[in-house]
């Protein structure tokens, strides 16, 4: 057994699960409360890998900042997350609230409209061109190894543990405060919850600013684990976080984690080991999602009535 | 229109002297069933001249209107150039094709089918495995149709299966990740070094890979061969219109009326005893072989299938089709064919895309403004804006007036004297971008004189970005960013399309 191709692929599956994760929180948030299938997703988290790059420009780039290498991390972090919640937000308030009594599929094809208005911004804007992020230099990436095969980079480690704390604070504040708990009844009965006097349309509002600033966060992981990012990005990231959330369970948190880390192993594993894999990985994730359905259409941590976001 | 048929019921049998309100209208009839009989009433009545329009419209009778509908397309071949009945003709009715096959899986059965293209790109492939000189083989095009036809159905049956019992959410995200992977896949089959090795007969080059399948065969009826545009123009309008006559007829019969009712309320059809998924596998297989059929023609049209041609873009110019031409309407698509192929195609030189797009701003301006003084206000406050922005930038900010618009014509140079053209625009024109859109939607939060004042600086906006941006990449991202945008705002303001006929709901 070739070992170090094993851990190897273990590791950058992991890697790039938990972006997959990060995304997939925000497509189960939101349709854990809405019933929405947010299509522009994938786009807010390119969004998001673009803003934490221009910060970075901003900040005098990746070979001379103006800060110290971790904590121009965590200010690229921060802008990227709160420009796409806000952005998020507003995707919101223009393009679906008006819809929440239309028939379903109009609130679909809304959403449709946004992520290829979003894309081709993006296009028009700042071209078709990769961009490079660079951040080697910055953060010193500095590579540990266990035995003579188990290699992992800081920079991994950085990437899967913030991963992990990120989802542990949204499970926090969805079972522990006021809000989550808003959210909750919410996503439980929409009418009951208004009656109730809860404030729907801050519900709404505060969920999909918390998952687009997830997504957003996965952008600049991606950026600085990959490298490189560009305009059309989005998509099949989108694509692979939908597919995470529905794996998991759709509507469950848990789920999504454990969804997002199956899909980016998958996609991983699929690269080394299977025929064709390095081009038609994608591909096999899309087999997967189909016996998932086949198999245990509410995924695998997800049961209809509990565990709703 | 809301007379139910028959005169009056009670006529002759009782003494005239006897009121008798049996046959007021706002009675229920015995025998008769007030909600089937009075569906007429319940359509959201349109007013104005779009009404009056739509009235005349629905007073022809079906042949007369399937005339007026396709009769300017049999006489196109004959007053234009052979370029011109490409561009404009021949791909308008493809995609005319296309988008009644996804009108039957949207409009009808309301199936949010992204994959659509995917069966359009998988018609036009095998008809090229079929029949190119890539392949070798050269099938007869009365066989080859058929195969096409009945294998993109059972794709579609495949696909469909998989989401039998998911909601239609679920299928939505099914269908866009199968467009995406039949896009990877035609990208890299090709035998090459990393594609798979099939068993039994290794490595196959099934679709040349990202340089695209070529030599395809010309359609080849019993021997005839058709080769000119004429040709296939003529073929397609021959398709279309059996096509449409056929789904007027399906529209009216018990499978039309059954995807309507799964349409309107999938809950309330399954609970009438109605096959809910048969009829949605149905409704989807339909497509597909629409689908598949016209990819064959597209196929042969371009004598090649590439796999760019069959991506996201594709699929958004379809669905702004359905859409546009109203969900569920059988003619509408035609007209938004019309409407989203002719004017891209009208786009390519940047003079003509000028034109249409103050053209298409003015006249928004004067169909949503009510009343008339409101839009010249408007109009005027504009120029003014726009005459003095121009007049202090050139007095303080030299460069700010220094571009020019390239090949302008007669509205592009006076153009020049109004808006702003810096000459270094890139970054100043991106926030300007970005404004336009938070005034856009600012416009629609504000109402009355509001709306009046800050649609004055949006217009000059939008102005300044059309000539300083989007007017770089009118047939790229432009283009789609237009057709996306077009999504959410008619789906915000009139979900049911623009021929489409909205229904009052009913609580």
């Amino acid at each position: 057994v070739n070992w170090s191709l094993f851990f190897g692929e273990l590791v950058s599956g992991l890697t790039l699960g938990s972006i997959y994760a990060l995304i997939a929180l925000g497509y189960t948030m939101v349709y854990g409360i809405l019933k929405l299938l947010n299509f522009a997703h994938g786009d807010v988290y390119m969004v998001g890998a673009f803003v934490g790059f221009f910060v970075l420009q901003w900040l005098g780039g990746p070979l001379e900042p103006a800060v110290t290498g971790w904590l121009a991390v965590a200010i690229m972090f921060a802008v990227a997350m709160l420009v796409c919640g806000a952005l998020g937000v507003g995707i919101e308030r223009f393009a679906y609230r008006p819809l929440r009594d239309a028939p379903r599929i109009a609130p679909l094809i809304s959403a449709l409209g946004v992520s290829i208005f979003l894309q081709n911004s993006a296009l028009l804007l700042w071209g078709p061109q990769f961009r490079d992020y660079d951040t080697f230099d910055l953060v010193g990436v500095k590579s540990y190894h266990i035995g003579s095969n188990f290699f992992i980079s800081n920079v991994q480690i950085l990437t899967i543990s913030v991963s992990i704390g990120l989802t542990i604070v949204l499970a926090l504040v969805v079972s522990r405060t006021r809000t989550g708990k808003a959210m909750r009844a919410t996503s439980f009965d929409r009418d009951a919850a208004e009656m109730m006097g809860i404030s729907i349309d801050r519900v709404i509002s505060f969920t999909f600013f918390l998952g687009s600033a997830l997504a957003a966060a996965g952008g600049v992981m991606f950026g600085i684990v990959f490298g490189q990012i560009f305009s059309l990005m989005g998509f099949t990231a989108g694509l692979k976080g939908f597919t995470a959330a529905v794996v998991g369970g759709i509507g469950s948190i848990p789920g999504a984690v454990l969804g997002g880390f199956l899909i980016g192993l998958t996609e991983s594993f699929a690269t080394g080991y299977l025929p064709g894999g390095s081009v038609y990985a994608n591909l096999y994730v899309f087999a997967l999602l189909i016996t998932m359905f086949l198999i245990r259409p509410s995924g695998l941590l997800g049961s209809p009535v509990i565990q709703k976001v | 229109m809301s007379s139910l048929g028959g005169g009056p019921a009670g006529e002759g049998g009782l003494p005239t002297a006897a009121p008798e309100p049996v046959d007021a209208p706002d009675r229920p009839r015995v025998g008769v069933d007030e909600w089937v009989a009075r569906v007429d009433e319940r359509r959201a009545a349109q007013r104005g001249l779009t009404g009056l329009v739509a009235r005349a419209w629905e007073r022809v009778p079906a042949p007369g209107r399937l005339v007026l509908l396709l009769g300017p397309f049999a006489i196109f071949p004959f007053v234009t150039s052979e370029g011109n009945l490409f561009r404009y003709g021949l791909i308008t009715l493809i995609y005319a094709l296309l988008a009644m096959g996804l009108n039957v899986v949207v409009g009808f059965a309301g199936l949010l089918d992204l994959g659509y293209v995917a069966f359009f790109g998988f018609g036009a492939y095998l008809y090229g495995i079929m029949a190119s000189g890539h392949s070798g083989h050269h099938l007869q095009a009365e066989i080859a149709i058929p195969i096409v036809v009945v294998s993109a159905a059972l794709v579609g049956l495949l696909l469909g299966l998989t989401s039998w019992r998911l909601l239609g959410d679920y299928l939505a995200i099914v269908t866009l990740f199968f467009l995406q992977a039949f896009v990877i896949f035609v990208n890299n089959a090709n035998g090459g070094l990393n594609d798979f090795s099939y068993p039994f007969v290794g490595k196959v080059d099934l679709t040349g890979g990202a340089n695209g399948l070529d030599q395809i065969d010309p359609l080849n009826f019993f021997g005839f061969h058709i080769t000119t545009t004429k040709g296939y123009y003529i073929f397609t309008l021959i398709s279309i219109t059996l096509l449409m006559t056929m789904l007027y007829f399906v529209n009216g019969s018990r499978t039309g009326r059954a995807w309507r009712a799964l349409r309107e309320d999938p809950l309330a059809a399954e609970v009438m005893s109605m096959p809910v998924n048969r009829l949605k596998l149905l409704a989807f297989m339909f497509g597909a072989a629409t689908a598949g059929f016209s990819g064959t023609i597209y196929g042969a049209v371009q004598s090649g299938a590439f796999p760019g041609d069959y991506d996201v873009g594709l699929l958004i110019t379809i669905y702004a089709i359905v859409i546009l031409g109203g969900l569920g309407s059988i003619g509408g698509v035609v007209i938004g064919a019309l409407v989203v192929n002719g004017a891209p195609e009208l786009l390519r030189s940047s003079a003509n895309a000028r034109f249409l797009f103050y053209g298409v701003l003015l006249l928004a301006l004067l169909v949503a403004l009510r009343p008339w003084y409101k839009p010249v206000i408007v109009l005027l406050g504009t120029l003014a804006l726009g005459f003095a922005v121009h007049a202090i930038a050139s007095a303080v900010w030299s460069r700010g007036t220094a571009g020019h618009i390239a090949g302008a014509g007669k509205l592009g140079n006076a153009l020049e004297h109004w808006v702003l053209l810096p000459s270094n625009a890139g970054s100043i024109a991106g926030w300007a971008y970005f404004a336009l859109i938070v005034a856009a939607l600012v416009l629609t939060l504000v109402r009355g004189w509001w709306r009046v004042l800050v649609l004055i600086p949006t217009l000059y906006l939008a102005a300044f970005v059309w000539e300083n941006k989007l007017v770089e990449q009118v047939s790229g991202a432009t283009r789609l960013i237009l057709l996306g945008a077009l999504l959410v705002v008619i789906m915000n303001v009139r979900p049911a399309g623009i021929f489409g006929t909205s229904r009052v709901e009913i609580v």
